[in-house]
């Protein structure tokens, strides 16, 4: 596949994203006004982890580039999550 | 090659994801302390969080969200060959770089003139999971505040080169590069809002 035709994202799209992550941004200040005790982490960390996705996703245009940069990105997400689980083994049952 | 210069973009963009990745670890890191803590001081951190102002985070959030914006349109507009569009557009992507530390200016300003700064006698005064909630929150919007001033810097040379001509709508890696840096900068500042502005607010 030649380069010059990587795909060009129109400006549309971004706009769109630019709107979603606003009125997430949005969501996520008002659910913070209530008290659900632990779950407030676990709704605030969804809505980051979704407004992440688009970024990724559209703003860096992983949607658009070859399988190994998901498989690479997934990897990455993957060694995280060990990561933190592995601690929390260690810190939780000590 | 018919005479020109190979040029291997998958290969160029595949190197910044693969740097990116290492930020990502980096920053996971501070995410995991805080993780941590949250679940050893649970009431501490809410108490210590409630004096972080959600006006300068949720500010801070949405100049960054715009940057972002900004960053990926400028890039098509290079494409497509509006150069001078692209170039505005990064300019504003530089303004809201330098409105983010300067809330960011104001922000500690005022958290140092109430005591509240690593190592002060008030910080003595509180209850360690308070003193680490601190600590941390100095930490993780210190380094993040560093990755900001870089990515201004980054953009400011794509700017430069733009002009000249040496990124052009045929030759765009560097700007996409410089892009995907700071999307990553946004990307860090979605999870710090909420975990260090929004903790029960």
């Amino acid at each position: 596949m030649s380069e010059e035709h990587v795909h060009i994202v129109p400006y549309k799209t971004f706009l769109v994203i630019w709107l979603a992550l606003l009125i997430l941004t949005g969501i996520t200040v008002a659910v913070a006004q209530f008290h659900f005790g632990a779950w407030n982490i676990w709704v605030a960390l969804g809505i980051a982890t979704l407004k992440s996705g688009l970024v990724v996703a559209v703003f860096m245009h992983m949607k658009y580039e070859d399988r190994l940069f998901r498989l690479a990105l997934f990897s990455a997400l993957a060694i995280l999550a060990i990561f933190i689980g592995l601690t929390f083994v260690d810190v939780l049952y000590r | 090659m018919s005479g020109h210069i190979h040029k291997d973009y998958t290969g160029a963009k595949f190197g910044m994801w693969l740097f990116l990745f290492t930020e990502v670890l980096l920053f996971g890191g501070l995410f995991i302390l805080y993780s941590v803590y949250l679940a050893r001081y649970p009431k501490e951190f809410i108490s210590a969080g409630k004096e972080l102002n959600v006006w300068f985070g949720g500010g801070n959030t949405l100049v960054l969200l715009t940057s972002s914006l900004f960053v990926a349109v400028s890039i098509t507009a290079l494409r497509r060959g509006a150069k001078r569009l692209c170039l505005g557009l990064l300019g504003g992507t530089i303004a809201c770089a330098a409105i983010f530390m300067i809330n960011k200016y104001f922000e500690w300003s005022a958290k140092i003139h109430h005591g509240i700064y690593p190592g002060s006698p008030h910080m003595k005064e509180m209850m360690p999971g308070e003193v680490t909630f601190f600590n941390l929150y100095y930490l993780t919007t210190g380094l993040h505040g560093i990755h900001v001033v870089i990515g201004g810097l980054i953009l400011t040379w794509a700017m430069i080169l733009i002009k000249s001509g040496r990124v052009n709508a045929d030759d765009w890696v560097i700007l996409e590069n410089a892009g995907l840096y700071w999307h990553l900068v946004d990307l860090i500042w979605i999870f710090i809002f909420p975990l260090y502005y929004l903790i029960l607010h």
